[in-house]
C-alpha cells in the first residue's frame, strides 16, 4: 500500500496540491515539500511552539499535526505574513521592541501573537492574559520581556 | 515522520466502527497530542490508525429535552472553555480543561481523547467524576452507558472493547443544578505541567447545612478517584472551618498516592490534604457560604 495522498490546501493564500507521504506532520510538509522553513522543529512534541502555524485561523503546534489534516484548510505561516515588503502589525511590534535575540522560536511566537490579537480585538487584555496565551511558546534565550511588550503592542499600536 | 503503517479517514462514527472492526490492530486518533506522540516514541501499537480528527458528529455541546448536558468526545478543549453552556452550568469544567497543556494543546486535545488515554492525571477526568458523568460508548449495533467511575478499569486501561468508540459525555441536570464546583490542580508550573494532583469539589448547601458533597482526586491513586468515606462522612453537617480540617483528616484513608519521578507518596499526601480544604472552601464561596 502506498503511503503517499492527494492533499489540497491553501498555504499563505495560495491554493497548492501536493502528494504527500501521510507519515509526514505538517511541519515536515512544510520545510521539505514546500521548502517553507520559517517554522522550526524545536522539541517534536507540542511543547516548545517553535512549530506554530495557523490551520483555519486556530493556532496548532504543526510538528504533533498530521498533513494529512491539512486537506481543504487554510494554513498560515510566518512567510505570508509580511503583505508587498511591509511586516504585519505584529512583526513590526516584535522587531521595535527588540523581542527577538537568536530568533530561532520567534516564527513560532509571533503565529502565537498574531491568533491572539486577532482573537481579542475589543476585550480588555491582561498581563496575565498574554502570559497564559504564549505559555505554548518557549524562548530559551529569555527574552519574554520583550516579547510581552511586544505582544501589548500588537494590541494597542498607538501605546508607547 | 512518523512511523506509520496505515492510516485510514473514518468519515462516520459507524465508519470507524467498521474499520475498528476490519482493523483489529489500529488505533483511533483524535487530536493526536497523544497518540502521535507515543508513536514519535517508537511505543509499540500504534502503527495503524483509524482517523476520527476533526469528525463533525462527535464535535457538539449541547442541552437536550431533559437538561442533560452533552459532550461530544471530539469536542477540543478551547470549544469547551468557551461554551456558554458549561460556562453556565458547570464552571469547574472549565477551570479544569483551562489547566491543560497551552493553547496550541488545548486548540486540538479533545475530552474524549483525555479520558480514553486511561491516566490517572487527566485533568478533565476528575471534575467528570465530581459530576458523575455518563460515558455513551457505541460499538457495531450496540450502545452502552457507562458511569466514568467504571470507566477507568486501571492505569492506562479503561473500559472499550475491539470495535468501540467513545462518542458522549452526559451530565444529568440532578448531577449540576444547584451544584457548585472548584478544581483545583497543583504543577510546579502554571501552564504546560502535569499535574502533580488534581482536585474537583462539587457541592450543594441548604441553610449553611452541605447537602451533598463530592470530592475527587487525580494522581491520587492509579487512576482517579472519588472519596466515599470522606464525602458519607460531611454530608449534612454544619458549614464551619473545623469542618474543613475534618475533611483534610478523613481523605487519607480515600486516596493511595504513590512515589513517582514528579513528587514523593508523601508530599502528594500533604498536597492532597491542603487541597481539600482550598478546594471545598473555594466551592463554599461559590455557593455564598462563609468560612
Amino acid at each position: 500500500m502506498t503511503t503517499f495522498r492527494e492533499i489540497t490546501f491553501s498555504i499563505n493564500g495560495r491554493p497548492r496540491t501536493l502528494y504527500i507521504d501521510m507519515r509526514k506532520s505538517l511541519l515536515e510538509v512544510l520545510r521539505e515539500d514546500l521548502g517553507l522553513t520559517g517554522a522550526k522543529q524545536g522539541c517534536g512534541v507540542g511543547e516548545c511552539g517553535a512549530c506554530s502555524v495557523l490551520v483555519d485561523e486556530v493556532l496548532v503546534d504543526s510538528c504533533i499535526y498530521l498533513a494529512v489534516w491539512a486537506h481543504n484548510k487554510d494554513i498560515r505561516t510566518i512567510e505570508g505574513e509580511a503583505k508587498n515588503g511591509k511586516l504585519s502589525r505584529v512583526q513590526q511590534a516584535y522587531v521595535d521592541e527588540g523581542a527577538v535575540q537568536c530568533g530561532f522560536c520567534t516564527p513560532g511566537f509571533i503565529m502565537a501573537t498574531t491568533s491572539f490579537a486577532e482573537n481579542c480585538t475589543e476585550k480588555k487584555v491582561t498581563e496575565d492574559d498574554i502570559r497564559k496565551s504564549h505559555a505554548g511558546n518557549l524562548c530559551r534565550c529569555t527574552g519574554y520581556q520583550n516579547i510581552l511588550k511586544a505582544v501589548e503592542k500588537s494590541i494597542h499600536p498607538d501605546k508607547e | 515522520m512518523f512511523d506509520l503503517k496505515k492510516h485510514i479517514k473514518a468519515n462516520s462514527i459507524d465508519h470507524a466502527i467498521a474499520l475498528l472492526i476490519e482493523n483489529p490492530d489500529a488505533r483511533l486518533i483524535a487530536g493526536g497530542t497523544d497518540v502521535l506522540i507515543k508513536l514519535r516514541d517508537g511505543k509499540p501499537g500504534f502503527s495503524e490508525l483509524v482517523d476520527i480528527h476533526g469528525l463533525e458528529e462527535l464535535n457538539f455541546i449541547r442541552q437536550d429535552g431533559k437538561n442533560n448536558i452533552l459532550i461530544g468526545s471530539g469536542v477540543v478543549f478551547t470549544d469547551i472553555i468557551q461554551s456558554d453552556i458549561i460556562k453556565k452550568h458547570i464552571p469547574m469544567l472549565c477551570d479544569a480543561v483551562q489547566s491543560i497543556g497551552g493553547p496550541q494543546i488545548r486548540n486540538i486535545a479533545t475530552i474524549g481523547g483525555n479520558n480514553c488515554n486511561g491516566v490517572t492525571s487527566a485533568d478533565s477526568a476528575s471534575s467528570l467524576f465530581a459530576l458523575n458523568a455518563v460515558l455513551e460508548i457505541r460499538g457495531k449495533g450496540t450502545i452502552r452507558q457507562v458511569p466514568i467511575s467504571d470507566f477507568y478499569l486501571g492505569p492506562g486501561k479503561v473500559d472499550l472493547k475491539k470495535g468501540e468508540i467513545l462518542t458522549t459525555f452526559k451530565i444529568t441536570p440532578e448531577n449540576y443544578q444547584g451544584y457548585f464546583g472548584y478544581f483545583y490542580k497543583y504543577a510546579m508550573r502554571d501552564a504546560m505541567d502535569i499535574a502533580t494532583i488534581g482536585c474537583a469539589v462539587s457541592l450543594k448547601t441548604k441553610n449553611q447545612i452541605l447537602t451533598d458533597y463530592r470530592i475527587a482526586y487525580g494522581v491520587a491513586g492509579p487512576v482517579p478517584l472519588r472519596c466515599p468515606k470522606t464525602e458519607k462522612s460531611v454530608i449534612n453537617k454544619k458549614v464551619s472551618k473545623s469542618l474543613l480540617d475534618e475533611i483534610s483528616q478523613t481523605i487519607e484513608t480515600d486516596v493511595s498516592p504513590r512515589t513517582s519521578w514528579r513528587a514523593t507518596k508523601d508530599f502528594r499526601m500533604n498536597i492532597i490534604k491542603e487541597l481539600s480544604k482550598r478546594a471545598t472552601k473555594e466551592a463554599l464561596q461559590r455557593a455564598g457560604e462563609e468560612v
